[in-house]
């Protein structure tokens, strides 16, 4: 299991989303994967793209003008 | 027992591909959406920059449709792929900029590639016969799944009894009598069957989720063309069409103003790329100058930035300048008066 971590800021929907499922395939079951998104529907689009893929969100932050999404992946489902 | 069948569906996040994909997934198809992104897609991108829209949720619709039924989302990046669509359209543009008829056959091609690699065994829309001038008639239909490769894997679940049989029909993959025979533009029998279905929230129940529709911002793509280095465009160039006021005062130039603090955020990821102004001492929005702007351009473009500054009024308003790859300074300017700035600035 490793963090990694994606700037997917100046991205606007869906462009964050498809960053993430980019990243996703590459990474390992139990990674957990950092996203910095500017973008305020990233807080709303990241967590349903995980729902559905089953992947489980561990933390979200707006902090300034950015959200910050961790996510854990669930390699069997995505 | 076989393992269910599996279609692919597209989901716009509308209503009508909503509504496709539980009439199959009904039939105990195992169903799987796929949305693409084309760059032009209204879906979220205004909501997500502009403040004022705060009241209207903040989400991609397609997902949430996906959510809501249950199934996974793909969304595929086809920006680079879909120019040619947009650029030249075989079978031409509808009102305005819109290749309705080549982006359809595009999608459902792409779809259709997608389901091969895939192992699926069909496709699914929610087209309606007679629904759209372009793109949804009784003549176009087969061109849409004659030109995507589709053919007769192409099942449209809403208007299908008003079809010829598909091979997901004629097989007994899907039930063709529990398939609907919707036509027109009434949206009466799609809200009813919402109803049915127990969904009561859906977004945009027309559709209409394309910027080659709207005049306005067709206008600016235009103007891009024609000012530009001829007919094609990159991601940033169309992103940036929808942010902002566009003037453009002199052919060799044109300016980005925000219009609200949202928007100024957004214009600030690009502000590195550009000429770009701001108040020094007022509120006021970031502006980017697109194009070649010497020393006068840019006292005329500092003149029209600070009318839409608090300093509008003023005899005099202080403006930061910071030059592409070069130096930063500020000038003092008198506003233009709304007056003074002549309509046919506005793009």
């Amino acid at each position: 299991m490793s963090e990694h971590t994606l700037d997917a800021r100046n991205l606007l929907c869906p462009l964050p989303v498809i960053r993430v499922q980019s990243k996703a395939q590459t990474l390992a079951d139990g990674d957990t994967l950092k996203v910095i998104c500017t973008d305020p529907g990233a807080l709303s689009d990241i967590p349903a793209w995980c729902r559905i893929n089953g992947h489980s969100v561990l933390d979200t932050q707006n902090i300034d003008k950015e959200v910050i999404i961790t996510i854990k992946i669930a390699k069997d489902s995505a | 027992m076989n393992p269910p069948r599996k279609a692919v569906a597209l989901i716009s996040g509308g209503l009508d591909s909503m509504l496709a994909a539980q009439l199959i997934l009904e039939q105990g198809v195992h169903v799987e959406g796929i949305n693409f992104f084309t760059g032009f897609c209204v879906e979220g991108h205004t909501h997500a920059i502009r403040k004022h829209d705060g009241a209207k949720p903040k989400r991609n619709n397609a997902l949430w449709v996906a959510e809501q039924l249950g199934i996974k989302l793909h969304i595929i990046d086809v920006v680079e792929e879909y120019k040619d669509v947009v650029l030249n359209p075989k079978h031409g543009y509808g009102a305005h900029l819109n290749p309705c008829l080549d982006c359809k056959g595009f999608m459902v091609g792409q779809a259709r590639r997608w389901m091969e690699e895939h192992g699926f065994d069909f496709i699914i829309t929610g087209e309606v016969l007679g629904q759209r001038p372009m793109s949804q008639r009784r003549d176009t239909f087969p061109v849409i799944a004659r030109e995507s490769g589709a053919g007769e894997r192409l099942l449209r679940p809403l208007c299908a009894q008003l079809l010829p049989p598909t091979l997901p029909e004629r097989e007994g993959w899907v039930d063709r009598e529990r398939l609907l025979k919707f036509s027109g533009r009434s949206r009466k029998p799609q809200i009813a069957l919402a109803e049915q279905f127990n969904i009561s929230e859906y977004a945009q129940p027309a559709g209409g989720c394309c910027f080659l529709t709207d005049p306005n911002y067709t206008r600016k793509l235009q103007d891009l063309w024609q000012t530009g280095a001829g007919k094609h465009y990159e991601l940033d160039d169309i992103m940036l069409l929808k942010v902002g006021r566009h003037l453009r005062p002199r052919p060799h130039f044109k300016l980005i103003i925000g219009r609200e603090e949202g928007e100024n955020n957004y214009l600030e990821g690009y502000r590195r790329q550009f000429t770009h102004l701001r108040p020094a001492e007022h509120n006021g929005s970031l502006a980017l100058i697109d194009g070649h702007a010497g020393a006068d351009d840019i006292h005329l473009a500092a003149r029209l930035t600070a009318r839409f500054s608090q300093g509008r009024d003023l005899a005099s308003v202080r403006m930061s300048v910071t030059e592409k790859d070069g130096p930063a300074y500020d000038v003092d300017v008198t506003p233009f008066t709304s007056e003074e700035i002549p309509q046919e600035w506005y793009l």
